[in-house]
């Protein structure tokens, strides 16, 4: 057996420290590529959404590789990802590309089913082992997700243009390597990384709130490095999700005690969107509310062409904006997006930021 | 005085009408339905609402819009869920903050139809609800809603009977019982949402063009609920959207039926369950390779003279499998 998975940003990098300290076999696809995407466009159904052809894309990549089986989150609804595992099987069936996929989900039978599918990959190791592996994955997201945050506010305040941007990129790669060394020395070395960019502390910097759907947040191909152009604009970004919190919904079902829990978000969000309506919607609406009351200088949406809790939250936003007085931007990602465009409105948005702060940085 | 409520003629009211007008009119309400679709109401629709919206959502802005200046309440319900352990579409949980943040309209009337933990979840609720907002009286409300829920379930049986909505809850009101409807000649299965398949400005009158071109028409609706989700337990999981189970489940019986020479599945442009289950069944249809089969995607832009063509490209490969067909038993 030899495991692949869908990329996610980092993602990889917790997954594959879980399956390494597992000692499963592991087969990582090459990072997303242009590749990836036009083989996800060519096979997958015209009208899924873009996380669904990538998904396809890393899946073909991998088995030129050699993997033979796929391991990834499933769901219950409402939202597409919770069939995304059946269709991309049926894509790949239909190709001729066998892989067997082990979806980790909720069962709709017996807890038996899901046992049996983490038994499938975790062998005869006992459930103390697994457990280890899990939590080593898991610390390693959090890691991940600290390392992220500290480069978002190096980002617009660093001396030397880039600087965050290759620290973080050191930091990561150290990271990956977590699993033999251990996390929590791995992560002291990243972090000295990062704490040595040289930053000028005074300088002015915009403070953005970036929220929406969680791959195109965590996905730097399809965001196009959004944070980083961000950063280079002068804005200091925060987010509404990181990994972890991902993670720990979609992967370990919400079970890991502990984490930052999105009731308060949602509760924010419920004077303008007054339902869950799947994927992340809620939390985008709460999160521009609280980024509202934060007083931050405005909020960035982010979603897949198509995609239906976004765009719920999308015709909801006008209101938070003007009720909060936050300027929203929102930006639709498809296959079609491209670099111009994308950054003639950032630095349009960016700009008007800039102006509303009026006599702070003129 | 009781207010005048207002139906937009536009996604669920493809599927509930006859239930809720039967149940609006015994409590004495005065309802206004916004007119059937046309180019104004579509116009209106699109310019509300953004480029990435699904074209049923946009036709409902547009009906939404055309209610807006003769009705008191609009009643638009949140359907959240209409069966144990399953979904609406995330935009029809979301639709009535959707379009109340993004149009300037009457106030909404949206009660929250949930099944998701028991399939018995109790329909008085919503009854109540509405009925309180319009000044109805309990008894009204209990008389109402036993007898809107008789003259809905005759619409179904209706609708099984071959029957297609409009007749059918025209039949229905009047309290006709079925006179089943064997389908004359062979027959095309129409798989879609109710609101695609039935609303003739979008869909460029797909249903009168097949019955034009001597074909009968059977769709997803009138495929009984348990016989369609018997059907797609082919599936790998269960379908969680209750209303892609029925399309799917319908597809497939359809694809085993005798008779049945021919599918369309229309989707709408921009629509996420469509994409999903028009795939699964697009692929089942391929790998059992009996019927021709053809996807149509619908959106506002269509050239008209496109779809129109690949509509025709179909009717002729349905033509050339039946000679085929009769050869073969000849
Ligand atoms: S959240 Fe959006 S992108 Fe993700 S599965 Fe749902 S519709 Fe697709
Ligand atoms: S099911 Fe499709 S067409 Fe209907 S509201 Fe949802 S996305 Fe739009």
């Amino acid at each position: 057996m030899r495991l692949t998975f869908p990329h996610m940003g980092n993602l990889w990098i917790s997954v594959k420290t879980m399956l390494d300290s597992l000692g499963a076999p592991v087969v990582c696809a090459p990072l997303t590529t242009r590749r990836t995407l036009s083989l996800g466009v060519r096979y997958a159904p015209e009208g899924a959404c873009l996380p669904l052809k990538l998904n396809v894309g890393n899946f073909l990549e991998a088995a030129e590789l050699g993997a033979d089986t796929v391991i990834m989150a499933g769901g219950c609804g409402p939202c597409r990802f919770g069939y995304y595992a059946q269709v991309e099987q049926a894509v790949l069936d239909d190709l001729g590309v066998s892989l067997r996929f082990l979806v980790l989900e909720p069962p709709e039978g017996s807890a038996r089913e899901l046992v049996g599918r983490i038994r499938a990959i975790t062998d005869a190791r006992s459930w103390w082992q697994v457990l280890g592996a899990v939590r080593r994955g898991f610390v390693v997201a959090r890691c991940l997700d600290v390392l992220e945050r500290r480069a978002q506010s190096l980002r617009p305040r660093e001396v030397r243009p880039g600087a965050a941007d290759q620290a973080l990129a050191a930091a990561e790669k150290i990271m990956a390597g977590a699993w033999s060394s251990g996390a929590a020395p791995a992560f002291r070395r990243a972090r000295a990384l990062l704490e040595a960019v040289a930053i000028e502390p005074e300088r002015p910097v915009l403070r953005v709130g970036v929220v929406g759907e969680i791959f195109t947040l965590l996905e730097p191909f399809v965001n196009l490095d959004l944070m980083q152009r961000l950063g280079r604009l002068g804005v200091e970004v925060s987010r509404s999700i990181y990994l972890g919190e991902w993670i720990n919904e979609h992967l370990f079902l919400g079970l890991y005690p502990g984490i930052h829990s999105a009731r308060g978000v949602r509760k924010a969000s419920l004077p303008y969107l007054g339902h869950f309506v799947g994927g992340h919607g809620q939390e985008t609406v709460g999160s521009a509310v609280l980024f509202g009351e934060k007083k931050l200088d405005g909020v960035i949406q982010l979603l897949p062409f198509t995609c239906m809790p976004e765009i719920v939250a999308q015709h909801v936003l006008p209101s938070v904006s003007r009720d909060l007085g936050i300027p929203v931007l929102t930006l639709v990602l498809d296959e079609q997006t491209g670099d111009a465009g994308l950054t003639t409105r950032l630095e349009a948005f960016v700009d008007m930021l800039w102006g509303n702060r009026g006599g702070i940085c003129a | 005085m009781k207010p005048v409520v207002g139906i937009p003629r536009a996604l669920l009211y493809w599927q509930y009408f006859p239930l809720w007008q039967s149940f609006l009119e015994g409590i004495g309400v005065e309802t206004y339905l916004s007119p059937p679709t046309g180019r104004q109401i579509l116009q209106d629709g699109l310019a509300a609402l953004g480029t990435d919206v699904c074209l049923p959502v946009k036709v409902a802005a547009g009906h939404l819009l055309a209610l807006r200046d003769r009705v008191d309440l609009i009643l638009l319900p949140r359907l959240v869920s209409a069966a144990r352990r399953e979904y609406a579409c995330p935009k029809l949980m979301g639709l009535p903050d959707l379009v109340r943040h993004s149009l300037s309209l009457p106030p909404l009337l949206s009660p929250v139809i949930d099944r998701y933990r028991h399939d018995n979840w109790p329909l008085i609720r919503v009854a109540l609800a509405v009925g309180r907002r319009v000044g109805a009286g309990l008894p009204a409300v209990l008389r109402s809603l036993a007898r809107a829920v008789e003259c809905y379930r005759r619409y179904l049986n209706l609708l099984q009977a071959g029957y297609f909505p409009q007749e059918a809850w025209e039949a229905a009101g009047a309290g006709q019982a079925p006179d089943p409807r064997a389908p004359a000649g062979d027959v095309v299965a129409l798989i879609g949402h109710p609101y695609t398949v039935y609303d003739r400005e979008i869909n460029l009158n797909l249903l009168g063009r097949l019955e034009r071109a001597g074909l009968s028409v059977r769709t997803a609706e009138q495929v009984p609920e348990a016989t369609a989700r018997r059907a797609a337990a082919a599936l790998p999981k269960h379908l969680f959207w209750t209303a892609g189970q029925q399309a799917v489940g319908a597809a497939f019986h359809y694809l085993e039926q005798e008779g049945v020479v021919g599918m369309i599945s229309v989707m709408s442009f921009g629509c996420g369950p469509d994409s999903m289950t028009g795939d699964l069944i697009a692929r089942r249809a391929r790998r059992g390779g009996i019927i021709p089969h053809l996807s149509l995607t619908l959106d506002e832009h269509a050239a008209e003279a496109g779809v129109l063509t690949r509509l025709e490209a179909f009717l002729d490969m349905v033509a050339a499998q039946r000679e085929r067909g009769v050869v073969v038993c000849g």
